[in-house]
């Protein structure tokens, strides 16, 4: 231990002598860091911003009738069983139905969904969604989407024609208008209490899904198996990314090609460092000769090198940090979409960039393994006989 | 008088293919506290058995002795630090790390051998450059010094661990006839106070001749041993 502290402080000396060659390997991991960090946090930005954009205000795991039931009791309170489980963040019972609206002598089918809107604010988002109006309340309430209403000139406050195929002729008030950015929602969709809807469809009691979010989404397939385990053989189990193939294997193919360069740039950032450092061998070889002839033993010889792998490493590591950092923030403020939103958000994950740090600190080390092993066979009879 | 460092049949031997042996049989004993010198051509195999005596050459066979012990069978770190209690070096061309100042230059044997500085060592440190009269200097990096001073300043980095023998290898080699009086006369009033054996190879007669003992090297063997 007691000789460790010498080894670093030859180390430091060395590199505060060579400052030229010390800021070079610097700007070489500071560079390779960065970029290293800007590409990773700029793909997990992207990736981030596409699945919040996919499904972020849908159901990630959903829980419905299995065959050719489309509707269930939750007898076995599979809703409580849910909200206990602190994977997810969001629950909501919600009961679906078809029907059609009559108006101007014209029929237009549509998906009536009625949900507790406490609970389907989680998911939906119909709170910030409702651009006219409000969210329907009462019994025969509902909300349409603005493309409908749009179509057929609909205002709020409208009592309108509501056919139960095979039961009634029900009046509806529309007393919202959503906006669900989706067209086909936005046309298809009429929305209503959950118990309005069961009056409505006569199915008191039942439900036709329950709907979900989760924490970690990309654990959908896990949790959903795993939960798919504790039901009975009437429901079913679905997520969202059996449902978005297409999606992930773009998301995988993403993340390979972001490791793929992170990859590389470490690598010549392991090629710097070393080569660098090879070379300092071969200039401090009198030195370490010297240093040896005084007694200084192999192993300390080598620690020299590796203490300035390991400063180069920690500077670098931290300065890279702060570029890579900067870099992921100003492409976030300047790179915009038309309307002025970010391109790509600016984010960051922290333990991607302590990964990072982690790695440049380690690489570093690594690099200058090969000259510190050099340092360690160093004969000092050599340079003192060759002057 | 006891000796502090013997050299029993030393025979060095270079190279595999062709051999050239350039020590034969050497057999050698250095009293305590002595004075000496060794004298030899160049090429006469003289800085082969200083470095051997240093124990940073290994020979072909034969045995170095240190105050009895055996360095025959020590391993490369046993070696490192047997050297560094033992022998301090001074060599041609100074040798003094060019990253460091004076004062942390002459500290460095210490530091390998105690790994911290305590203010006792400091003190040390700056009596020996008192001595070497390098005091307005310590501060200043080895490269902001002249020659000279650099040679003084390798002495008291030979003696900052207080060793036993001091080797040098033409200590004044590349210094001008002043200077080397001034540092001979320094070696010598070191030897006295400290009592530490003085082995110094040099081509200078007139510096050999103030030497208690003159040692000559002539083709690899003791060519002439005078004690005054």
């Amino acid at each position: 231990m007691k000789i460790v502290r010498l080894a670093f402080k030859i180390a430091k000396q060395f590199l505060k002598n060579n400052m030229g060659q010390t800021i070079l390997i610097l700007l070489g991991i500071t560079i390779g860091i960065s970029v290293q960090i800007f590409i990773g946090s700029l793909i997990d930005g992207l990736q981030q911003s596409l699945v919040d954009k996919t499904i972020g205000s849908s159901s990630h795991i959903t829980v419905s009738p299995s065959g050719k039931e489309n509707y269930f009791q939750d007898e076995d309170n599979i809703f409580q069983l849910l909200k206990d489980d602190e994977r997810f963040t969001e629950i909501s019972s919600s009961i679906d139905a078809a029907g059609f609206l009559l108006y101007d002598e014209s029929t237009y089918s549509l998906v009536t969904r009625g949900f507790n809107f406490e609970e389907a604010n989680g998911i939906y988002k119909f709170d910030e969604r409702i651009v006219e109006g409000r969210l329907p309340d009462g019994l025969n309430e509902v909300a349409l989407g603005i493309g409908l209403v749009e179509e057929l000139g609909l205002k709020v406050g409208d009592d309108l024609d509501f056919i139960v195929p095979e039961l009634s002729l029900e009046k509806v008030k529309l007393v919202g208008v959503f906006d669900l950015r989706i067209a086909s929602l936005n046309k298809s969709w009429m929305i209503t209490e959950l118990s309005s809807a069961q009056t409505t469809f006569q199915k008191e009691g039942l439900i036709s899904s329950i709907e979900t979010q989760i924490g970690k989404v990309f654990d959908a397939d896990i949790i959903a198996e795993e939960i798919g385990l504790k039901l009975g053989d009437n429901l079913q189990v679905d997520n969202w990314k059996a449902q978005n193939e297409e999606l992930l294997s773009g998301l995988t193919g993403q993340s390979a090609s972001s490791y793929m360069i992170q990859v590389f740039v470490l690598l010549a950032v392991l090629l710097g460092i070393s080569s660098v450092l090879a070379i300092s061998v071969v200039q401090k070889s009198r030195q370490l000769g010297i240093l040896k002839a005084m007694g200084i033993k192999n192993k300390t010889a080598s620690q020299i090198f590796l203490f300035q792998g390991l400063i180069l490493g920690i500077i670098g590591g931290i300065l890279g940090t702060g570029l890579g950092i900067g870099l992921t923030y100003v492409f976030s403020v300047f790179v915009t979409n038309p309307d002025g939103t970010s391109l790509v958000p600016f984010y960051l994950d922290w333990y991607f960039v302590g990964f990072s740090v982690a790695i440049a600190i380690i690489a570093a080390m690594f690099a200058a393994f090969i000259p510190a092993r050099k340092s360690s066979k160093l004969n000092p009879i050599e340079v003192i006989r060759n002057g | 008088m006891a000796n502090v460092l013997e050299l029993q049949k030393i025979n060095k031997i270079y190279g595999e293919k062709i051999k050239t042996q350039v020590l034969f049989d050497v057999d050698l004993g250095f009293e305590q506290s002595s004075f000496n010198s060794i004298i030899g051509a160049s090429g006469s195999g003289k800085s082969t058995l200083m470095n051997i005596m240093g124990t940073l050459d290994k020979p072909t066979s034969g045995d170095v002795l240190i105050d009895g012990i055996s360095t025959k069978d020590m391993s490369t770190n046993q070696l490192s630090a047997f050297r560094n209690e033992t022998i301090g070096f001074i060599f041609q061309f100074h040798y003094l790390l060019p990253e460091f100042s004076v004062i942390d230059n002459i500290l460095i044997p210490y530091e390998i051998k105690y790994g911290k500085v305590t203010p006792d060592a400091l003190k040390r440190a700056n009596d020996l450059i008192e001595i070497v009269g390098l005091t307005k200097v310590r501060k200043n990096k080895a490269t902001d010094i002249s020659g000279g001073q650099q040679q003084r300043a390798a002495i008291a980095r030979a003696l900052i661990n207080s060793p036993r023998i001091i080797l040098g290898d033409e200590p004044t080699g590349n210094l001008d006839s002043e200077t080397t009086e001034t540092v001979y006369n320094m070696l010598r009033d070191i030897n006295k106070e400290f009592k530490s054996t003085f082995i110094v190879i040099t081509h200078d007669k007139r510096i050999a001749e103030k030497a208690d003992r003159i040692i000559e090297i002539k083709d690899g063997k003791i060519n002439m041993d005078i004690r005054s």
